[in-house]
């Protein structure tokens, strides 16, 4: 297990040193993409265009401007100034990560409280009313894009805007340290938004796999026991219906803890994808770089976790 | 001697599934009764209705889409007529099953200990130390060498053998009085069988149960039943006592499964004889005798003629359900079993 760790941890890093290179090359690919001309402003003679690339080390080659960069985020985890408004990369990072967070864990549980029972009773009473309905929704909720969802979600509920003004709405987010209670009113309507796609998915996900492990000769023996339905249902059908879910989970908690740039950008919510937004915007590849790196790291800790994780969930698993 | 009520009676179980193409009768109609401490083996091809059957029993057919009529009398109290909570304190406590494939039939993610103690505590009021201890003495029982490790170990550690041990331990945990097994031995290696069918033999002596063997290889209970119930397209054709079915056998169904047994008496160079034909579909039986297309001494009325279940003239305990007359048969298995002993 120790081993198995370790290895996987080494391939993290390459997968990252993978990821970071990949970005430099699509950034430089881009055409319209000077980053000195962007940061010199409008109308600005060639000499101070000039004058940043040098500054910027913009004409040292890509291989070597890829190797300063990459020699400070490892010895330093230094990723870098913005070209937009030199503000150090981490620190924006860092700043934002609070917001993120937010997102993510709030979206979480209401995804899970709402997922979670859906997808059991519509697997328990399969082809009924309540399965087909919620099964329909779902799959409306899949459907539809979390920014038009977003949209529609304002132009319906927030406080300013909306046709029945009951949520607070965009620009409204502060940090919970600052207001508990505005940040939960703040973040009500984001939450909702953002949970409505995995919650539908998850739910449908849990449907197929419980009516699976519902058909299986393990279950036939719960019942053959004499357990109680509801155990049957909970202890042995749930318990290896919830175990694949699990992998997605770790998943996607990862890419969202990477900031989750639609719903944050919609609701103008202060976080690291709202950040990535701006940064592709105005094509600021140190903060581009950083967001990147950033998501690709979460995503790649995920996975570890999920991984060592299941080997406790499935005894079967063993990681040699 | 009058025979004292029987522990199980089934009177005409029937279980029907209505599907978009039609009714598949699975069980069409099938009785016998079952003593305590005696041993019923239940015969047949795939798709004859065996687990079906013995799954009504428990209660374990899927109710929506099945129709299951008919009466199973257990220890006084129609089965079929039990509210799910009567019926559900009735499985795993008076009566207990055990399938074909234990790896499959075990939960893979709970402790084997956690899976038996659960079978005690779903009848019985005892804290989960009792019901752990139940649990080792059970595995002990079984012949689990080193139980007590056992105890905490998964279903996959454990070789094929062992886990139906352990299937059975858990079956009996609550001592029931009827053990149904289905296939028990069919997913295990040959050595192993005989050990799984000598333990069921001497559990049920030790504790006093009746059991219901079910299998397709009337090898396998030839020494273990009492009884033997040949099954065929969803109805017993054929029910006597282990020593006629092999010594005196009166359906030609029967006669095909006694020739399809591998013998290690038999002269070198003898072949196994298959039956021919395929089990009909059991969705729209053909009329009359449902063996008559595969039976070779099937006669034009037989495909018209439904045929009774009957005794056997100056034998009650051997009932059979053949059109042919008793004289005939008699005369074609002699036939058939002389080549066999020259």
């Amino acid at each position: 297990m120790a081993r198995y760790i370790l290895r996987r941890i080494g391939w993290t890093v390459v997968l990252l040193a993978l990821v970071s290179a990949v970005t430099f090359v699509i950034f430089y690919a881009l055409p319209s993409a000077d980053p000195a001309v962007l940061r010199a402003g409008r109308q600005a003679s060639p000499e101070l265009v000039a004058q940043i690339r040098a500054r910027l080390g913009l004409d040292d080659p890509l291989v070597v401007q890829y190797w300063t960069y990459m020699k400070d985020v490892v010895l330093h985890f230094d990723f870098g100034f913005s070209y937009q408004s030199g503000e150090s990369v981490r620190a924006a990072i860092v700043s934002r990560l609070p917001a993120t967070i937010s997102m993510t864990v709030g979206a979480l549980v209401i995804w899970l409280a709402t997922a979670l029972p859906i997808g059991v009773i519509s697997a328990i009473r399969r082809r009924s009313l309540l399965d087909r309905v919620t099964m329909t929704g779902a799959l409306l909720a899949i459907s539809a894009p979390v920014y038009w969802l977003a949209l529609v979600a304002l132009y319906l509920f927030a406080s300013d805007i909306g046709v029945i003004p009951i949520f607070d709405g965009a620009n409204t987010y502060v940090g919970i340290t600052q207001d508990p209670v505005q940040w939960f009113a703040s973040l009500l309507l984001p939450w909702l938004v953002l949970a409505a796609g995995f919650s539908a998915f998850y739910a449908r996900l849990l449907r197929a796999n419980l009516v699976e492990v519902m058909g299986e000769d393990y279950i036939r023996t719960a019942r053959a026991k004499g357990l109680p339905e509801r155990r049957v249902v909970w202890r042995h059908g749930v318990r290896a219906a919830i175990t694949p879910i699990v992998t997605v989970l770790g998943l996607d908690i990862g890419v969202l803890l990477g900031g989750s740039i639609l719903t944050e950008s919609v609701f103008n919510i202060p976080g690291v994808g709202r950040y990535a937004y701006d940064a592709i915007r105005t094509a600021d590849l140190p903060a581009i770089q950083g967001t990147v790196l950033f998501a690709a790291f979460f995503i790649v800790v995920a996975n570890l976790v999920v991984d060592i994780a299941y080997a406790f969930l499935d005894p079967r698993v063993r990681y040699g | 001697m009058t025979a004292a009520a029987p522990l199980l009676r089934v009177e005409d179980l029937r279980v029907h599934f209505d599907t978009d193409d039609g009714t598949v009768r699975a069980v069409d109609g099938i009785s016998y009764e079952l003593q305590r401490g005696r041993v019923l083996g239940i015969v047949g091809e795939s798709g004859s209705g065996k687990s079906v059957s013995s799954l009504a029993i428990m209660g374990l057919v899927d109710g929506e889409r099945a129709r299951i009529s008919g009466r199973v009398e257990f220890g006084g109290r129609d089965l079929l007529a039990l509210d799910p909570e009567a019926m559900r304190a009735v499985r795993g406590n008076e009566i207990a099953m055990i399938f074909q494939d234990p790896l499959s039939s075990l939960h893979p993610f709970h402790r084997v200990g956690d899976q038996l103690a659960e079978a005690v505590r779903a009848h019985r009021d005892v804290s989960r130390a009792q019901a752990r201890a139940r649990a080792l003495e059970l595995l002990e029982l079984v012949g689990i060498p080193d139980a007590r490790r056992r105890m905490d170990g998964y279903a996959h550690e454990l070789s094929g053998g062992m886990r139906q041990r352990v299937m059975i331990a858990m079956a009996l945990v609550n001592e029931p009085a009827l053990l149904i097994a289905d296939e028990p031995t069919t997913a295990l290696d040959v050595t192993v069988q005989a050990q799984i069918l000598d333990l069921v033999g001497r559990l049920k002596d030790e504790l006093g149960m009746a059991v219901v063997i079910i299998t397709h290889d009337l090898g396998i209970v030839a020494e273990t039943a009492d009884e033997i119930a040949v099954m065929y397209a969803g109805r017993i054709v054929e029910r006597a006592p282990v020593a006629r079915i092999f010594s005196a056998p009166e359906h030609p169904y029967t006669w095909g499964l006694l020739a399809s047994i591998p013998r290690l008496d038999a002269p070198r160079g003898e072949e196994l004889v298959p039956i021919p034909g395929t089990p009909p579909s059991l969705l729209g039986l053909p009329r009359g005798c449902a063996f008559a297309p595969r039976c070779p001494y099937a006669q034009p009325r037989h495909h018209e003629i439904d045929p009774r279940a009957e005794p056997v003239p100056g034998d009650p305990a051997h009932v059979v359900a053949c059109l042919l007359e008793p004289a005939q048969r008699r005369r074609l298995w002699a036939a058939l079993r002389t080549p066999e002993r020259a």
